[in-house]
């Protein structure tokens, strides 16, 4: 369905995305996971054709066979809604506050489909009940600050649907819910990809969140994919130092450790020593390099390659290179 | 020995706005009857959704809000009922940390100033010194203090939020969703450095937050919240292993990394 590959892309200062390739086929659903600065929204926003303008790109993007690479913003529109859709974090900003829910949703089916009027009003029905939005015929009447956030999720999602894409990408579309809203707006794009062969690119900071969501999993740190295989088997027995950081600096429930330990003092969580750099200050190497805990000489300036690993997965560490 | 916290069946409601002209809005019972008590030196999680009251519970304990009803004893003192010399002097033995570094800190003056901000409305004196201590606690340096709040990343705006509640050495500690905006590895170094400070300086501590796995890694006791209400209360082990409440079965669920 999507393909990148050697995709980078590059401001004056800083690189936000250096050399990543994934592959989305149909019907498949993909996690990106990864703290702020990672690159996750940029390579979002790459699959949409919306990098800015004053990013340099190059690599590859491949949609259904077509080369987008370098297309013009004129192509990418054809491509956008109808094949390609994106859902936000923050539903309210995404909906014209003085718009009916109806005439929002409305809008594509005519403009992109064009559709009638009636007939767009009946197929806003049909997306507003296959959401799971109560009481479809009120609800396209009503304004966006007089529905829940996680109503407001989901008239954003069936936005994202009204033109049937191929490829759902969502960034961050649990991070403003409460956990129980959250899990259902993921119970519900999980059922609408699995219904609907619908590929889902599922980004997100919530590692929980995206194994609920996905089939695979990306883990991304500072502009590279660090990690990527399949969900369970990443999440179970991470390879890449970064993602075995991120995993054990997760407070767990009902661990095998103990709360205090025996002389009273509470158990300290696993840490990444130092914090993130900011993307102009990343090493040439291995981005991880500086916080990694086995870190060897040569990493800070040479980087490491994809290497794969045994279950279709692979991951950018030294360590793993031949012979390691 | 008086437990340093006690509070004993608060309420607060709020008059929503009114909707037509002749009648007065809707009533919003934000906390209804919330009571725990709180030892030295111990930690109480709060966990609760939006809309759940963990934050107009918080904002009693500081005093920044009276209950309608109940109280709230800080040491054996009544708070609501204190006149305001009173209740400023106690003030410095009671602190808050905020979720979001940014609004706390004033971005025209140096971290240093923002810092020493509680001991000023206090009243105490050696205010470099103190800065300079409470810095070095929460893993800064005393140079730190002469830099600006946005020359520091989001973790280490919260070490300063840190800095500024301990400045005074409180006897207790309230975080209101104080790690909820820092990435997990970030997240991770700021509930190591509250334990780190909880069992240097014999801090209490009242940790609110939605995030049940974060309360469980450093609440000796919990009370889950729901719209207002207390719905579950007791040890964290225990609460975590033996749930009663669906409610809180629930929580534990949407919170684990496996489904």
């Amino acid at each position: 369905m999507m393909a990148l590959s050697g995709l980078s892309v590059s401001f004056d200062t800083a690189q936000a995305l250096r050399d990543v390739s994934l592959q989305v086929p149909q019907g498949t659903r993909l996690g990106i996971v990864g703290e702020s600065g990672s690159g996750k929204s940029m390579l979002g926003l790459s699959m949409m054709g919306m990098v800015p303008e004053a990013a340099r790109v190059s690599g590859r993007i491949m949609l259904d066979g077509t080369d987008l690479s370098g297309a013009s913003e004129r192509l990418w529109r054809r491509h956008r809604a109808r094949r390609v859709a994106m859902i936000f974090q923050e539903p309210m900003a995404a909906l014209n506050p003085l718009q009916r829910l109806g005439d929002t949703v409305m809008e594509p089916l005519q403009v992109h489909l064009g559709l009638s009027r009636a007939a767009a009003r009946t197929r806003a029905l049909e997306l507003f009940d296959e959401v799971g939005i109560p009481d479809p015929p009120a609800r396209l009447r009503q304004y966006p600050h007089e529905i829940s956030g996680g109503q407001r999720q989901r008239v954003l999602i069936a936005l994202a649907l009204s033109c049937d894409p191929a490829l759902l990408i969502a960034d961050e579309p649990t991070t403003a819910l409460d956990a129980h809203v959250a899990l259902r707006i993921i119970e519900l794009l999980v059922d609408l990809a699995e219904r609907r062969q619908m590929a889902l690119v599922f980004i997100s900071h919530d590692l929980a969140a995206v194994a609920r969501a996905t089939e695979r999993i990306a883990v991304m740190y500072g502009g590279e994919i660090a990690e990527e295989g399949p969900t369970a088997a990443v999440l179970e027995n991470p390879r890449h130092p970064y993602t075995r950081g991120l995993l054990g600096a997760r407070p767990g429930i009902g661990g095998a450790t103990p709360a205090r330990g025996a002389d009273g003092r509470r158990q300290r969580l696993p840490t990444i020593p130092g914090s993130v750099p900011p993307l102009s200050q990343l090493p040439a190497g291995c981005r991880f390099a500086g916080r990694c805990p086995v870190e060897m000489p040569h990493c800070a300036d040479t980087r490491p390659a994809a290497y794969p690993l045994p279950g279709d997965r692979h991951a950018a560490c030294h360590l793993l290179g031949a012979g390691a | 020995m008086t437990p340093l916290l006690e509070v004993r069946h608060v309420t607060r409601s709020y008059r929503m706005p009114r909707r037509s002209l002749l009648h007065p809005g809707p009533v919003l019972t934000a906390v209804q009857d919330v009571s725990f008590t709180l030892a030295r030196g111990r930690t109480l999680g709060i966990v609760g959704e939006s809309g759940s009251g963990k934050s107009t519970l918080a904002r009693m304990i500081m005093a920044f809000e009276a209950p309608d009803t109940g109280e709230v004893r800080f040491d054996g003192h009544d708070l609501h009922s204190l006149g305001s010399a009173d209740l400023r002097r106690l003030r410095r033995r009671f602190q808050m940390v905020f979720q979001d570094p940014w609004g706390s800190l004033d971005p025209r003056r140096t971290v240093a100033w923002s810092i020493a901000e509680p001991l000023r409305a206090t009243g105490a004196d050696a205010l470099d010194r103190r800065v300079d201590e409470a810095l070095v606690q929460v893993g800064l340096r005393p140079a730190d203090g002469r830099k600006y709040p946005h020359e520091f990343s989001g973790g280490q705006r919260q070490r300063i939020a840190i800095a500024r509640a301990i400045v005074t050495r409180p006897a207790l500690l309230v975080a209101d969703e104080a790690v909820s905006a820092l990435d997990v590895s970030v997240q991770a170094q700021i509930l190591n450095l509250l334990m780190d400070l909880q069992e240097e300086l014999g801090l209490a501590m009242i940790f609110i937050s939605h995030d049940l796995p974060v309360v469980a890694c450093l609440a000796d006791d919990m009370l889950v919240m729901r719209a207002g209400r207390p719905v579950e209360t007791g040890a964290t082990a225990s609460l975590i292993s033996a749930p009663k409440a669906e409610y809180t079965k629930s929580l534990l669920t949407a919170g684990g990394l496996m489904p």
